[in-house]
This record gives C-alpha cells, sequence and structure tokens, in this order.
C-alpha cells in the first residue's frame, strides 16, 4: 500500500496532521498572546531595567569621551616604563583645554585623583596656567608640563590616564569585595581595617543563616501541631500564624522597637523576674539581638506555611504504624515523619533564606550600626553618596547569590508550587 | 491533644515541652501586635506603661493620639491615607488584569516555555526589594516617571501581578476546561466565555490574590522609598520617617488602624480560601 491512501483527511480535503498542527499552533499562538502583555510590561520595566543597572556597574566612559585626542596618542606610546611622547602631551594639553573652557576640568581631577593620589593638585596647576596663557602652543608641550610639577615627570601619572582608557571597567565589583586594581594593574587588596564590605557580606549571610535557623526550630514544632489538631482548634490557631503574615512590616518592626527598648516590656520583665538589675538594663535594640528577634517574627510565616501545606498531606496513619511495628515515638518520628516533610523543610528554609538575605527596613530600624546588612549599604550609595554605578555593581552581587539559590529552589521545589495562604 | 491513658512518663513530659515550645511561639508570633494596643491609648507622650495604666486608671488613657493622627496640625496622615489608598487600588486593578490574563495563558496546556516564563513573571516577588527598588527607579527616572503616582502605581504593579499569578494559577489547576468547551460548542465567543464562566469560577483566585497585591501595595516601602517625591507621600513612609526620627504614640494610633485593616483581610482572604476550596470540591 502506497503511503498516499493511508493519509486521512479532514471533510475538508487537507490531511489530518497538517490540520491538526495549524490548530496547535492556532492555541500556543492564543496562550502566549495571552501572557504577552505582562511580559512585555515586566521586561520593559523591570528586566531591561536591571540590564541597565549592570551597564551602570561597569560603565567608565566619563575619562573615555573626556580625553579623546590623548588616547589617540597613547597607540604611539610604545615603551611604557618611559615618558609618553610629545604627541601624547599635546593631545592631552588640547582635551584638556578644551575641558577647561567647558568647566569640565574638576570632574576629570577628580576622577584621576581615585586613580591615583595626587592629580588633582598637578591637573588644577595646569589650569591655572591655562587660564594666565602662561603655556606657548608652538614650543615643546612636554618640556613646559613637566616643568609645572615633578608628578608630571613622573611616568606612573601617565600610566593611570592609560589604564583610564577602557570604557568599561570591573573596578565597582573589585571595590564590593574591597579589592582593587593596583598601579601594575594586577588586583590587590584592601588594608585590613579599611574592608568594610567583606565584613557586610558575611553578616548578611551570618544573620540570613541564622534566622532561618531560628524560623526553622520554632517554625517546625507549630506547623506540626497545626496540622495535628483537629480543624476547629487549628483554625484558631492559624489565626496567630497569619495575622502578622498580613499585617504591614512596619507596624510589627514599631512594636518590636517598643519592646526591645531599654524601659520597654522585655526589659521590664527582665528585671521582674531578677535576671538584670533594674540600673544595668541591656541594650537589646540597634545591634544584631534586635535584628535577630525582630527577622524571626517577621519572616517566620514564611516558614510555617509552607510546612503546614506538606505537613497536612501526611496521614497520620503513618505515625501509627511505625509505632504498632515496634518503633518508639521518637524512632517513629525520625524515620517516617521527618522524611516526608522534607519538601516543606525546603521549601520554607529557602524562602526564609532568599527574603531574609535582602531584608532593608528592619535592619535599617532596629539593627544600628552592628546588624545593618548589604542591602542597607547599597540604599546608603542609593541615597547619600550617590554613586549609583557601586550600589548596581553591589546589587548585581547580591542578585546572583539570590539567583543561585532560587534556581537550587526551582530544582528543589518548583516554581509553580509556592502555596500562599 | 489529650495524651492516652497508657503513654509512659517520658513521653509525657516530651509532650508537655512539646505543647510549652508550641505556646511560647505562638506567644512570640502574636504578641507584639497586641502592644501596640494599649499603648496606642496612652494620655502620656511616652511609650512605656505609665504607673495608671497599669493600676487602670481611666486618666491614664485618652483618645489624643487618634486625635492628633486626624486633626493634627500639619499633619501628613490624610495626604498619606489618601495617596496609599489611590495608589494601592489602581496597583490592584492593574496587578488583577495583567496577573490573570498570563495565568490563563500558562494554564493552557500549548503553552511554550512554560517554565522560563514563570520564572520571569514570578521574578519580582524573588528578587530582594532593594534591587528591584534601584531597577525601577532607574527606570522611571528615565521615562520621566519618578516622583508620579503613575510611576509609584507602575513599580506597584510589577511587585503585586506575581501573587495574582500564583494564586490564579493555582485556582485554574482544578479547573474543568470541558465547562469552556460546552459554552463555545453552544455558540458563546470566548470573551462571552470567559465572563460567564471562567471567570465566575476563578473569581475567589483572582480576588485572593487581587488582597496579595494590594496589601503588597499598601504596605511597600523600599520602592516608594526611591520613588516618591513630597507629593506622593505615603502610610508607610510617614511610618518609616516616624520610626525613624521619633517614635511618636501617633504612629501607635496609626498602627492600630492598620491592624485592624489586617484583621480585615486576613477575614476576607479566609472567607475566600473557604469558599474557593468548596468550589473546586476540596473537602477537609
Amino acid at each position: 500500500m502506497s503511503s498516499e491512501t493511508k493519509q486521512i483527511l479532514t471533510t475538508d480535503g487537507i490531511p489530518l496532521e497538517v490540520s491538526l498542527k495549524k490548530a496547535e499552533k492556532k492555541n500556543k499562538i492564543k496562550a502566549f498572546l495571552l501572557v504577552a502583555p505582562l511580559l512585555l510590561f515586566l521586561v520593559i520595566t523591570y528586566i531591561f531595567p536591571i540590564g541597565d543597572m549592570f551597564m551602570r556597574s561597569v560603565d567608565d566612559r566619563m575619562v573615555t569621551n573626556m580625553l579623546p585626542k590623548t588616547f589617540k596618542a597613547m597607540d604611539k606610546w610604545e615603551n611604557l616604563d618611559e615618558l609618553p611622547p610629545e604627541e601624547v602631551y599635546r593631545g592631552f594639553y588640547e582635551d584638556y583645554k578644551l575641558l577647561a573652557e567647558n568647566q569640565q576640568h574638576g570632574k576629570l581631577g577628580q576622577r584621576l585623583n581615585k586613580e591615583k593620589n595626587g592629580f588633582n593638585t598637578i591637573t588644577k596647576k595646569l589650569f591655572r596656567q591655562i587660564k594666565r596663557k602662561k603655556i606657548d602652543e608652538s614650543a615643546s608641550l612636554k618640556e613646559q608640563i613637566n616643568k609645572l610639577h615633578k608628578r608630571w615627570r613622573d611616568v606612573e601619572y601617565w600610566q593611570a590616564i592609560k589604564r583610564t582608557a577602557p570604557p568599561y571597567t570591573a573596578s565597582k565589583y573589585l571595590k564590593g569585595m574591597d579589592m582593587y586594581f593596583a598601579a601594575d594593574g594586577s588586583i590587590a587588596q584592601v588594608d585590613e581595617d579599611r574592608r568594610i564590605h567583606r565584613i557586610l557580606w558575611l553578616r548578611t549571610l551570618e544573620i540570613a543563616f541564622f534566622v532561618t535557623l531560628f524560623c526553622f526550630f520554632m517554625g517546625y514544632p507549630i506547623a506540626h501541631l497545626l496540622a495535628t489538631l483537629p480543624m476547629k482548634y487549628s483554625n484558631l490557631l492559624m489565626i496567630c500564624v497569619l495575622l502578622p503574615f498580613w499585617t504591614s512590616l512596619l507596624v510589627r518592626t514599631a512594636s518590636w522597637m517598643i519592646l526591645l527598648q531599654q524601659q520597654g516590656i522585655v526589659n521590664d520583665f527582665f528585671v521582674m523576674i531578677g535576671l538584670v538589675a533594674d540600673d544595668n538594663r541591656p541594650e537589646m535594640m540597634y545591634n544584631k539581638v534586635g535584628t535577630y528577634v525582630a527577622m524571626t517574627q517577621i519572616l517566620l510565616p514564611f516558614m510555617v506555611l509552607p510546612l503546614y501545606s506538606v505537613m497536612k498531606t501526611i496521614s497520620p496513619s503513618l505515625m501509627r504504624a511505625g509505632k504498632s511495628l515496634g518503633g518508639t515515638p521518637f524512632v517513629a518520628f525520625w524515620k517516617v515523619y521527618f522524611p516526608l516533610t522534607i519538601p516543606g523543610i525546603g521549601a520554607g528554609c529557602l524562602l526564609v533564606f532568599i527574603l531574609a538575605i535582602g531584608y532593608y527596613i528592619t535592619p535599617a530600624l532596629v539593627g544600628g550600626a552592628s546588624g545593618t546588612l548589604i542591602s542597607n549599604q547599597i540604599a546608603f550609595h542609593m541615597k547619600t553618596t550617590l554613586d549609583w554605578s557601586f550600589a548596581s555593581a553591589m546589587g548585581l552581587m547580591l542578585l546572583t547569590g539570590v539567583l543561585v539559590i532560587y534556581w537550587i529552589y526551582n530544582k528543589l521545589v518548583g516554581v509553580d508550587n509556592i502555596k500562599l495562604g | 491533644m489529650a495524651l492516652p491513658s497508657y503513654t509512659e512518663t517520658r513521653y509525657r513530659i516530651w509532650h508537655y515541652i512539646y505543647i510549652a515550645i508550641c505556646t511560647f511561639v505562638f506567644f512570640f508570633l502574636i504578641a507584639p501586635l497586641f502592644v501596640i494596643f494599649p499603648l496606642s491609648f496612652n494620655a502620656e507622650e511616652f511609650l512605656v506603661f505609665s504607673e495608671g495604666m497599669k493600676n487602670l486608671d481611666p486618666d491614664a488613657f485618652s483618645l489624643r493620639w487618634y486625635k492628633d493622627m486626624v486633626y493634627g496640625t500639619k499633619n501628613p496622615w490624610g495626604l498619606a491615607a489618601k495617596n496609599s489608598f489611590i495608589i494601592a487600588i489602581f496597583a490592584t486593578i492593574g496587578s488583577i488584569i495583567l496577573g490573570t490574563l498570563a495565568a490563563l495563558g500558562l494554564s493552557s496546556r500549548h503553552m511554550p516555555y512554560k517554565g522560563l516564563i514563570m520564572a520571569t513573571l514570578i521574578s519580582p516577588m524573588i528578587v530582594p526589594l532593594i534591587i528591584s527598588g534601584v531597577a525601577i527607579f532607574f527606570f522611571m527616572a528615565k521615562a520621566g516617571l519618578a516622583a508620579t503616582h503613575t510611576g509609584i502605581v507602575l513599580a506597584h504593579i510589577i511587585l503585586g501581578t506575581p501573587f495574582v499569578v500564583i494564586t490564579v494559577t493555582a485556582t485554574l489547576s482544578g479547573f474543568d476546561h470541558s465547562v469552556t468547551r460546552a459554552a463555545a460548542s453552544l455558540g458563546s465567543n470566548p470573551v462571552n466565555t470567559f465572563m460567564k464562566i471562567t471567570l465566575p469560577l476563578i473569581l475567589p483566585g483572582v480576588i485572593s490574590g487581587g488582597l496579595f497585591a494590594f496589601v503588597t501595595s499598601f504596605d511597600e516601602v523600599v520602592v516608594v522609598l526611591f520613588l516618591a517625591g513630597l507629593e506622593n507621600t505615603t502610610i508607610p513612609i510617614q511610618m518609616w520617617t516616624g520610626l525613624r526620627e521619633q517614635l511618636s504614640p501617633t504612629i501607635l494610633a496609626v498602627a492600630t488602624c492598620l491592624i485592624l485593616l489586617s484583621t480585615l483581610i486576613l477575614v476576607s482572604a479566609e472567607l475566600l480560601r473557604r469558599r474557593s476550596e468548596r468550589l473546586r470540591g476540596i473537602n477537609r
């Protein structure tokens, strides 16, 4: 039999296979069109701006655009251990003169000063000479500039200018890890007493880890109780979990600020039971203790809810079976019940950890100096120092970490398994 | 949780320890919220229980901070409340429309690249708020929408849609698609089918997602801190400023109102959840 006779045709004479494929394609497009508005909206307002953050974090075009002639002339600078040739001096002089006319020379001085200390002084000196028209453009500019200050005769300063030539740089990322590009282009460590960012990264990890741990040890028993109690009691107790969950974060932080203050109720209680002396009340806020306590309470519902939804599906007869087969309650729990709750543990722990690692509001309010996290540092650079490229770089470093955890979460639990309430 | 009479002593002890731990944790979760109530009626300016309050002296209690919240001079709360409600309502509407459409598409078995798209749509929920804040700020600044209501509403739609997508997708997972086919075979067009058949059935999921979106917008402070100007101040911004500068009892009056609001939302969310489970035939 030939294949043509086997082919099934629809009523209008088109082969069924083709017709089905067409219908399938139509459905695919239909489904995609439903998702498209949100996807497009998110890509434009959210995904691209995150890409924009990346561009900002590596962008170093300022000097590149300010000194075009200098960098062009530097192509002819062959022996980098010696002072550059006359062309480079001339290029730099012309670029700088143009910047001075446009009042942009100050920015360049500051930027170069970051690259190598002492630049601001010598560029200002050059600026004054240009202003007083003391430089003779027909004579050798190399000689005249070198005469201005001994640093202009130092090859290291010219090398520093050359280092700023590439339009992109990873220096902000290095700064986020307390490292920098040394004069010879190698990566160096910041002095030990100035390594603030590494401390912050470690502290963020530490706090996120311990908050997750506390949430687990507090959340597991109550999730178990909620899942095993009869409905009418557990519904009532569930309110204790859900009310904080729905209450404003700031309200909850405010209540901790009241409780933990030195004249607060927790301290009153400690004094009452004689744990501490009345005149020696411990500081429980504006330090790590405050951050731990408040964050644990705030994130606890995110641990309890996934655990509860998993435990709810475990039949109580399994524990009974374990016990009837001779296991003590502990053995039955450990060998039967606990392994079944592992998906819930994974979900809860990763959710709490992801949320804790990017926490901002609570540490900023109750954390003080020793309880602040990397997020607070990002906000500080966004709002106070206005070093947006550095804030972007640190934000992306944090984001990379979170995405790795998210990826693991997705592998273990699947994003579509997230349950709310 | 009564124990059977044959329980050995050591398990009996364990059981009571377990109950004690649970009691402590429930107390830890809920008690902080209740500190705020009495202190918001404090007649004095300090945030500690005065001697009079401890003795239940009626003179130690007053409504002055509630009056201050409503009638106070140069009081920011009126404007903040108005802004918060306007922003949250528009953000909720936007999130519901975009999120529900996307969830309908995602639930179709013909959807290509489902995992990747789902991950993208949920990402605003996973990415730390501070990073979302920075990214959204860069966009809004370029688009000229910083310090406008529109900008904040758009930002909150970004943050709110994942919740709608998740809840509606969950509702749709138990959805019987033969009813829409039945409607189509009876001559209904797709829009009509959606409005008359699909929407009423998934409504609990849509509304509970909307509640999440509303609360997210109403509580959101990190992104708004980047975006808001003086004109767009919201309740969370005022609370944040107040908590940073000076913890005044007026804040506690506001906090009490917010707790009452969240209780209201909790009750509606619970009722919706039960209705949704009943509709989907899940009986527990």
